[in-house]
């Protein structure tokens, strides 16, 4: 043991810095989980304070505020998930097929720009066109029809995230799906064309079977997260608009806010932790049942 | 993908159909960026009476909020200070964190390199979530208003780890090995053989991280008080979501609340705070989707 250390010496320094940086920003803060069993008080400390069993939890869940917030932010999720693979293995397909480069870089290139801008430019944008002097609103009253706002049209709130979902996202996701797309062997198209196969048959029969392993590996993913939303997009979109907070807060927005507003550490902590756990279930179940049905496409 | 053989009919339909959804997402892509442009570029009284409109026409001009961004350039000239010292500085850290412990975790001859690798995965799996994370970085280690709390979050994601390892798997050991030979330490393998032919990964990761760091703003919202340590970002967002913003100019220009061309400042901000990563985006680009293909590969 003490030979293979110092042989390993070197190299086990360099892991150090990243050592020291998933223990102080991951493995501690797991530690800190204790604080969802305590009152909180910041003379006490986090581990002097104390136990107050499931108190904290019984007093999240007296009202049915996160149940709602659970169910928004798995129903968006899953909204992302579906429509995002549609759009981005629909675009792939159809840039694949295509023949004119120029054009094809041209709209790979504006189609990949949403990805690069940030959350806060977009609110932006969503501003400058949907909002009171928005762009639609001035051909709206130019057309000589009334103002519009989808800001408070709650109804609509969860297309718009969609689509907003998809704008930013697609171009990203369409790479990823075309570089797989790329690794297709061509004698399989000619063979199929040769056999006189149609687009459509080509596209059932060989190009979706193929990308089945980058589309489960992709699912996969996604689905480790879905108890988690993106706060990024629906803290700068929604922010703390209440109208539209009724059918567009999710559990992260939730708990930021119970960060800032509440004095109550120990419920806030609890909602982290139920978070946390529902995550922590939900991909250790998907990958158990990746592992059961296809092994070749598990995370771990 | 365009076969050989005569086009058939269906052939035909599929590209007709799909030049034009590929050109109406594009387009839908664009304009956002363009209206953006316009509106920056429009007069505040019109934009208060008429709201923001498709296309300029004559007496509609204005570079007013553009002269207003500029005329106390502070504000502006800060948040870029600190936009660009976050994303040179973290993103270099990143990088030699990154690969160092890619390279170990690859090492064939490292006998532990499964037990660490779980130990880095299990972090993705598992977290305490917002407030234990919270409560660390500001009691402890002491982030609020201090320019490392907007650089330490960010520097390590195990992703990036995972990505730096299965490229360094793909070269091969023999290279470690004769280095070996040669007498070569572990560290200069790494730095001396393993970089120069990691180029690729590191172009990647750089491209990732920095766009990570230039698009940041939860750090400076979490750990960012007062103003000084704003980045671009968080500048933009306070200047949409807060008139106390505008008041802040208005008291550096000495004009009034009224007269400052608020809204087209939003979007006059918007482009400065933008500008950079679209104007370098062409040419980025397919390095990101290079990169993005590189990533694609499973742990």
């Amino acid at each position: 043991m003490k030979k293979l250390l110092s042989r390993n010496k070197v190299l086990l320094l360099m892991l150090v810095p990243a050592l020291l940086y998933v223990i102080i920003f991951s493995y501690v803060p797991m530690a800190g989980i204790v604080l969802a069993f305590k009152n909180y008080r910041y003379s006490d400390g986090i581990f002097g304070s104390p136990w107050v069993g499931l108190d904290n939890f019984k007093f999240l869940f007296v009202s049915n505020k996160v149940w709602q917030l659970t169910r928004n932010t798995l129903l968006y999720n899953i909204a992302f998930i579906v429509f995002g693979m549609i759009f981005e293995v629909g675009f792939a397909i159809i840039l694949s097929e295509l023949n004119n480069k120029v054009f094809k870089k041209f709209a790979q290139g504006f189609m990949f720009l949403p990805y690069f801008i940030s959350w806060v430019v977009v609110a932006t944008i969503m501003l400058n066109i949907f909002g009171d002097h928005g762009v639609v609103n001035s051909i709206l009253s130019a057309a000589g029809a009334g103002k519009n706002s989808i800001y408070s049209n709650t109804k609509w709130w969860p297309v718009v995230m969609v689509c907003v979902r998809l704008w930013k996202q697609t171009g990203y996701g369409t790479v990823i799906y075309l570089a797989a797309i790329a690794g297709i062997s061509q004698d399989l198209y000619e063979a199929a064309s040769i056999d006189g196969a149609s687009v459509w048959q080509k596209i059932r029969y060989i190009t979706l079977p193929s990308l089945k392993p980058t589309v489960m590996i992709m699912t996969l993913l996604a689905l480790g997260n879905i108890f988690r939303g993106d706060f990024g997009m629906f803290y700068q979109i929604v922010g703390s608009n209440q109208l539209l907070l009724k059918s567009s807060d999710i559990l992260d927005t939730y708990i930021y806010r119970l960060l800032l507003t509440t004095p109550d550490v120990g419920m806030t902590a609890s909602a982290g932790l139920y978070q946390s756990s529902l995550c922590f279930v939900t991909i250790v179940a998907a990958n158990w049942i990746v592992k059961k049905i296809a092994p070749d496409y598990t995370l771990f | 993908m365009g076969s050989k053989v005569r086009k058939g009919k269906d052939q035909i339909a599929f590209e007709i159909i799909g030049y034009l959804l590929v050109f109406l997402f594009a387009l839908a892509c664009a304009i956002p960026f363009y209206l953006i442009i316009v509106g920056s570029f429009t007069n505040e009284s019109t934009i208060v009476t008429t709201g923001y409109k498709l296309w300029l026409s004559k007496g509609d001009f204005s570079t007013d909020a553009y002269a207003m961004a500029f005329k106390n350039p502070q504000t502006i000239l800060s948040a870029y200070g600190i936009t660009i010292f976050v994303t040179v500085v973290g993103t270099a850290l990143s990088i030699f964190i990154t690969t160092m412990t890619g390279y170990v975790l690859a090492r064939r001859d490292f006998p532990w390199r499964n037990g660490f690798s779980f130990f880095f995965f299990f972090t993705t799996l598992f977290n305490g979530g917002l407030v234990p994370y919270y409560l660390m970085c500001t009691t402890y280690l002491g982030f609020t208003n201090r320019i490392y709390s907007l650089i330490l979050p960010g520097m390590f994601s195990v992703w990036n780890m995972i990505i730096a390892k299965s490229f360094m798997k793909g070269i091969p050991f023999e290279m470690v090995e004769a280095a070996k030979i040669d007498g070569a330490g572990d560290f200069s393998i790494y730095y001396k053989v393993i970089l120069p032919m990691a180029k690729p990964l590191i172009a990647t990761i750089t491209l990732f991280v920095a766009l990570a760091y230039w698009n940041d703003w939860y750090n400076c919202m979490l750990f960012m008080s007062t103003g000084e340590h704003w980045n671009l970002q968080y500048t933009l967002q306070n200047i949409l979501n807060s008139s106390e913003a505008l008041k802040r100019i208005a008291v550096l220009t000495g004009m009034q609340v009224g007269q400052l061309p608020s809204e087209g400042l939003k979007l006059a901000m918007t482009v400065i705070a933008t500008g950079p990563i679209v104007l370098l985006y062409p040419f980025l680009q397919k390095y990101f989707v290079k990169g993005l293909t590189l990533g694609a590969v499973k742990g």
